[in-house]
């Protein structure tokens, strides 16, 4: 097998799909749910965007540089971050959303940086064939992870306060109130990622497997890049979570141990 | 124990001065009057716009919060019950002060005292208000601590079980040498301490028993 084996897609062939689209809206319309206008947004927004990476791709893979490779990381984790964010339904803190950043960062770019220099041991560094994609799926899982956390974090912290406040009036350190709360939302950002692993392979072939086997690499090949990508996606995850809740729930707290 | 100088607190508290030192305290008047924020300034969850608050003499502006806590234990209005069993949640409030867990036989006793008549092994769910509440008072009369803060500890229990706790309770403190503050609305109670009455209205203390 060899890279030439995939077959190009053409633009007509490719906008047979949308009757997937066509079917939707159908069944929406005819059993009266309204929402024929979001379905059309995201169809369109997920097409352009798509295609608008496909170009800054091409360009990028064959300008590849150093500074480009990093402007496109710095984008996506500021992407990841807003949008994790935004994915959050309480009001946070100002403090709350810089560590929700920060943790993003680091955890996504710590794991990055080392499952592609030493684990995959790509050379030059920022050869954007490799770090590019990569990095993508696990800025985009950190995201995931620290969004649901984050929600879990912030939704027990309103309703959990006045255990919270009674753990303070018996003498506990904001830690130890909280100790619960914190883990409760640890738990909750890494649990799709261990569940997703549980089911990979039986149920689901993941999407960058499937895609390295479309473009005619040997499936023993992308299973090895897909199990080392799975453990990346859980350590960055991880990382990036347990930063988070170990910062996050501080925030919560005035410095004299008060609830805010 | 504590004394409270110029304090004020947002338009809810004016207090020139006030000083709460003997073993048994009842706060007491109409609701709305200041009361529950007084008692948790004594514990430093809430801080004082203006003004100081002594604790043996030492400000508590100035104490580690958390130890000032450990000293001086409070007990809401609204019973909090952890997950896990009786015996886990009596012993949850030594564990979160640092204090080294209590034997079982100990435990059974203030259940005892606090006529709660359970199994340590027990889950918490099927509780009542009342002993939730009860539940509660065990709970921090085994923390062995200085000074407790009652918020209105009655208010989940009947008529007869609140005088027995009160009654209870006063004399846990009074035996073991503690000092006691309590919140209560009811007149009864408070006619049982009219040598202890600190009356606050409309934010302002209009009788205290040091004057």
């Amino acid at each position: 097998m060899n890279n030439n084996s995939i077959m190009d897609l053409s633009i007509l062939q490719l906008s047979i799909a949308y009757i997937f689209v066509i079917i939707m809206l159908i069944i929406f319309k005819y059993r009266g749910i309204r929402r024929e206008k979001q379905i059309l947004i995201a169809s369109t927004r997920m097409t352009l965007q798509l295609t608008i990476m496909g170009y800054i791709l091409m360009f990028v893979f064959r300008n590849p540089s150093w500074w480009l490779t990093s402007l496109m990381i710095i984008a996506m984790i500021s992407f990841a971050i807003y949008n994790s964010i935004k994915r959050v339904k309480i009001k946070m803190s100002r403090e709350l959303r810089t560590i929700i950043a920060f943790s993003l960062a680091c955890g996504a770019l710590l794991t990055a940086t080392f499952f592609i220099l030493v684990v995959l041991n790509v050379r030059p560094w920022f050869n954007p064939q490799y770090f590019i994609p990569i990095s993508g799926m696990i800025v985009g899982n950190s995201m995931t992870g620290i969004a649901l956390g984050a929600n879990k974090l912030c939704s027990d912290f309103e309703e959990k306060r006045i255990e919270i406040e009674n753990s303070l009036m018996l003498g506990a350190s904001p830690l130890a109130a909280t100790k619960e709360i914190v883990n409760n939302a640890f738990d909750n950002a890494i649990l799709p990622t261990m569940n997703n692993m549980l089911t990979m392979g039986i149920v689901s072939l993941p999407g960058m497997m499937t895609g390295q086997i479309l473009s005619g690499t040997f499936p023993l090949t992308a299973i090895k890049y897909q199990i080392g990508i799975l453990l990346a996606i859980l350590g960055s995850t991880a990382i990036s979570t347990v930063l988070f809740v170990t910062l996050g729930y501080r925030t919560f707290f005035t410095k004299d141990n008060r609830l805010k | 124990m504590f004394e409270i100088k110029n304090l004020k607190f947002k338009s809810i508290l004016d207090i020139s001065y006030l000083q709460i030192n003997k073993p048994i305290s009842c706060i007491i008047g109409p609701s709305g009057s200041g009361k529950t924020t007084l008692l948790r300034m004594l514990n430093s969850l809430n801080i004082p716009d203006e003004g100081t608050i002594l604790y043996n003499n030492q400000d508590i502006s100035k104490m580690d919060t958390v130890k000032l806590r450990r000293k001086v234990v409070m007990l809401g209005q609204t019973p909090v019950i952890y997950s896990g069993s009786i015996e886990d949640n009596l012993q949850i409030g030594l564990e979160f002060s640092k204090k080294l867990p209590v034997s079982k036989s100990t435990l059974r006793e203030t259940l005892k005292r606090v006529e709660l008549n359970k199994e340590l092994s027990e889950g918490c769910s099927n509780l009542s208000g009342g002993e939730r509440q009860r539940l509660c008072l065990a709970r921090v009369m085994l923390m062995d601590a200085d000074t407790y803060l009652l918020d209105e500890p009655s208010a989940a229990l009947d008529k007869a079980t609140e005088e027995f706790i009160i009654d209870n309770f006063s004399q846990f403190v009074l035996e073991n040498k503690k000092e006691l503050i309590m919140i209560t609305h009811s007149e009864h109670i408070a006619q049982k301490f009219l040598e202890s009455i600190i009356r606050i209205e409309n934010g302002k203390v209009t009788e205290a028993y040091h004057e």
